[in-house]
């Protein structure tokens, strides 16, 4: 990204080693404090808040927002999307990358990270939504290595391994999407065993659908913002298909997301309707909710649309943008915001900034390995050896 | 090695009972559990707890917890609204309630539920109902997720957040290695005021009611832990609303189980139809993909042979006019040349 490319010496102060470099630096002590001093030095976490940002925004939100991978592989290869083709290896390996760091941060909260394996190997706690959880993350981690892994085979030259991978895409996607629906939805069903904590309002019998449904719309809406930074810091990498299908890609993936936003939308007030708590919008915590359903629900729908009617690209990048904030709210909601509402407002949590900072070094440690890899592999455009053999 | 006939039919035979006999996935159902028969329980009579703390002395002693800042015997502590935590598996509040001149005093520790939710919703199988009625944890098998804490509903398992490579979770065992020595919890044994009854559940619960027709008016006609969340092995009757003491009296009586059973009864269904379902979706864009290939050739050979059939036309028609003007040319021209 130098402007002066021939006479420079190549040096590796770059503003983005820089800044990124100073933050894997404090990410690295933060680790060892973690795992010298425990979690109670470097959290905020207590009894009465056994759960912190490490589950809520690591874990939920990431799970969350890597959900492009699913989606769009089953609209171009289950659906037929073939236009939409250049736009999978980008999203599969943001799914890829973006599980790989749930795992990663994972272990940094559980306890004794080594036994991550124990539920599967040792005892299987069969009647937990978790031991579901744990299960499809680890098959799907695998589902999407296989569905990344052509572009490294590619980049490397390994042929016959790649057709091998490639052949087994069809049944890979099925399989990712089966997974994906299973444990989207069973982390919002996490919260189902817990009705005396959780605020009505986000408390539901619905929530595992909620959770799948919105799922959808993070995927869709991550590809549209995540192809906007794409464009922004990587356009020398792309070839000619990848940005000629770009365009369609957001107008054909905003209709989508809109029209999902307006069936959650439709589903959560149904929610709302069938647990009758409809006077609990007028309380403090009903205007967040509101806040939530109109503000990131019904106006990225609306936004959405308007944008695909008028061709406003623009505009649709930036609800893709406002609409990936609202999963997050969500997702905090849920774990965070509106768990152990009853509780005093002395005994609530809010995260301690070396958990806030572990979880910004886990994410710029997922910028840095995805620039890596789009700087080296065939990601935004077809590898020529590779062209046309889909 | 040879499998006979016999022996075949006989492992089928031995599967399907298996399979018969085996726990139902359902937890939905007609079924109740009621506890194992013959479990025990605590009754712990609100009323005659006096806020002396012996019983939280007794039980650091016992369970071998290190000793607090401030002495078993300093009562200040009663001030404030202490919890559970990973140093003290009880404590005793003290409760100003509405009506009444002397403070009132209740016991908090796992209540040890019939159907406990942190054993539901752990997914290594730390915890266990055992049939004395104590919910027991297993330290060598806990991963440390600390999602029986999320499910507990009333708020009891503890972590020790201070142990960096192997915390535990910490919390009340109703002295089951005691227990099954034959010896009584250390608190119910440490009481001078006997405010706690060990012995079989459903003793416990006919104790209680005696109470209530022997001392009319003392008591709320409720016992606490009978129904609440399925119901628990320990049970509390006491002069003052519950509420008025710290506890819930919004939590239900559906055993936690219950509440995740129908997410889980989904996952069966989706692994079953989803693929069907998207090898469907798939092969209907496959086939439109086809059938428009065929078309799109159809159309392109009827506009071809449409085309070539008016090109032959038109050559035929050419060729016939060339033919017409070349013999009009040939013929003679006498008319003009006269």
């Amino acid at each position: 990204m130098s402007d002066k490319p021939a006479m420079e010496v190549k040096t590796w102060l770059t503003p983005f080693n820089i800044v990124s470099g100073s933050i894997i630096i404090v990410g690295i002590v933060l680790t060892i404090l973690r795992f010298t001093m425990g979690l109670g030095a470097v959290t905020n976490l207590s009894n009465d808040n056994p759960w912190g940002l490490w589950i809520g925004f690591d874990l939920l939100v990431g799970v969350a927002l890597a959900a492009g991978g699913y989606v769009t592989s089953a609209a171009v290869y289950l659906f037929g999307m073939k236009k939409y083709h250049s736009a999978v290896r980008p999203a599969v390996l943001t799914g890829f990358l973006g599980y790989s760091l749930v795992v990663f941060a994972l272990n940094y909260d559980v306890g004794r990270p080594w036994r991550l394996p124990y539920p599967f190997i040792i005892q299987q706690g069969t009647s937990s939504l978790l031991f579901e959880v744990a299960a499809c993350v680890a098959l799907y981690l695998t589902v999407l290595f296989l569905e990344f892994v052509p572009a490294p085979l590619e980049w490397l030259g390994i042929k016959k391994v790649r057709e091998l991978a490639v052949k087994l895409t069809l049944a890979l996607t099925i399989l990712g999407v089966v997974l994906s629906t299973l444990h989207q939805s069973s982390l919002g069903a996490l919260f189902l065993i817990a009705p005396s904590k959780l605020h009505p309002l986000w408390y539901s019998p619905y929530l595992p659908v909620y959770f799948f449904v919105s799922s959808i719309i993070a995927g869709l809406s991550m590809v549209i913002f995540e192809s906007t930074l794409s464009h922004h810091f990587f356009h020398d990498k792309m070839d000619e298909t990848h940005l000629n299908e770009n365009q369609g890609v957001t107008l054909g993936f905003g209709k989508a997301a809109s029209l999902v936003l307006a069936g959650y939308f439709i589903i959560k007030v149904m929610g709302i309707a069938g647990g009758d708590n409809w006077s609990l919008l007028v309380t403090p915590y009903g205007i967040w909710f509101l806040v939530e359903l109109i503000g990131f629900v019904a106006l990225p729908s609306f936004l959405y649309a308007i944008g695909v009617r008028n061709r406003d690209v623009k505009l649709i990048k930036w609800t893709a943008a406002w609409t990936v904030i609202g999963i997050v709210i969500n997702r905090l909601n849920v774990c965070l915001i509106a768990f152990n509402w009853q509780l005093p407002s002395s005994q609530r949590y809010f995260p301690h900034w070396m958990e806030i900072a572990t979880s910004v070094f886990i994410v710029t440690v997922g910028i840095v390995i995805f620039r890596f890899i789009v700087t080296k592999m065939p990601i935004f455009y077809e590898h020529p050896e590779y062209k046309d053999v889909h | 090695m040879s499998i006979s006939r016999r022996k075949c039919l006989k492992w089928i035979g031995a599967a399907g009972i298996g399979s018969v006999a085996g726990k139902s996935a359902f937890a939905a159902g007609n079924k109740h559990f009621e506890g194992y028969p013959g479990s025990f329980g605590v009754l712990h009579d609100i009323t005659l707890c006096v806020g002396c703390r012996s019983c939280e002395a007794a039980c650091a002693n016992v369970n071998e917890l290190p000793l607090p800042d401030k002495p078993f015997t300093d009562l200040s502590v009663l001030q404030e609204k202490r919890r559970t935590t990973e140093k003290a598996y009880t404590v005793v509040n003290q409760y100003e309630v509405p009506g009444k001149k002397a403070p009132v005093f209740r016991k908090n520790q796992c209540n040890h539920c019939l159907e406990p939710a942190c054993a539901s919703a752990c997914f290594v199988k730390a915890f266990k109902k055992t049939e004395t009625g104590a919910v027991t944890y297993d330290p060598t098998v806990c991963v440390g997720c600390r999602y029986c804490m999320i499910a507990c509903p009333f708020d009891i398992p503890t972590y020790e957040y201070d142990e960096p490579l192997t915390p535990r979770i910490m919390k009340c065992t109703m002295c089951y290695p005691r227990v099954i020595k034959g010896e009584l919890p250390g608190c119910v044994e440490a009481c001078p005021k006997e405010a706690m009854t060990f012995g079989k559940r459903e003793d416990l619960i006919r104790l209680a009611h005696d109470r209530f027709r022997k001392y009319p008016g003392r008591y709320v006609d409720h016992i606490y832990g009978e129904t609440e969340m399925g119901g628990t092995s320990w049970l509390y009757i006491s002069s003052a609303p519950f509420s008025e003491v710290g506890m819930r009296e919004d939590l239900g009586v559906t055993p936690a189980p219950e509440l995740t059973s129908g997410a889980l009864s989904a996952v069966p269904m989706v692994v079953g139809l989803w693929p069907v379902l998207l090898t469907g979706i798939y092969a209907i864009s496959k086939r439109k993909e086809i059938v428009f290939q065929q078309e799109l050739e159809e159309a392109v050979r009827t506009a071809s042979d449409k085309a070539n059939s008016k090109l032959a036309d038109a050559l035929a028609k050419v060729k016939k006019e060339t033919k017409n003007a070349v013999e009009k040319a040939a013929q003679p021209r006498t008319k003009e040349d006269i």
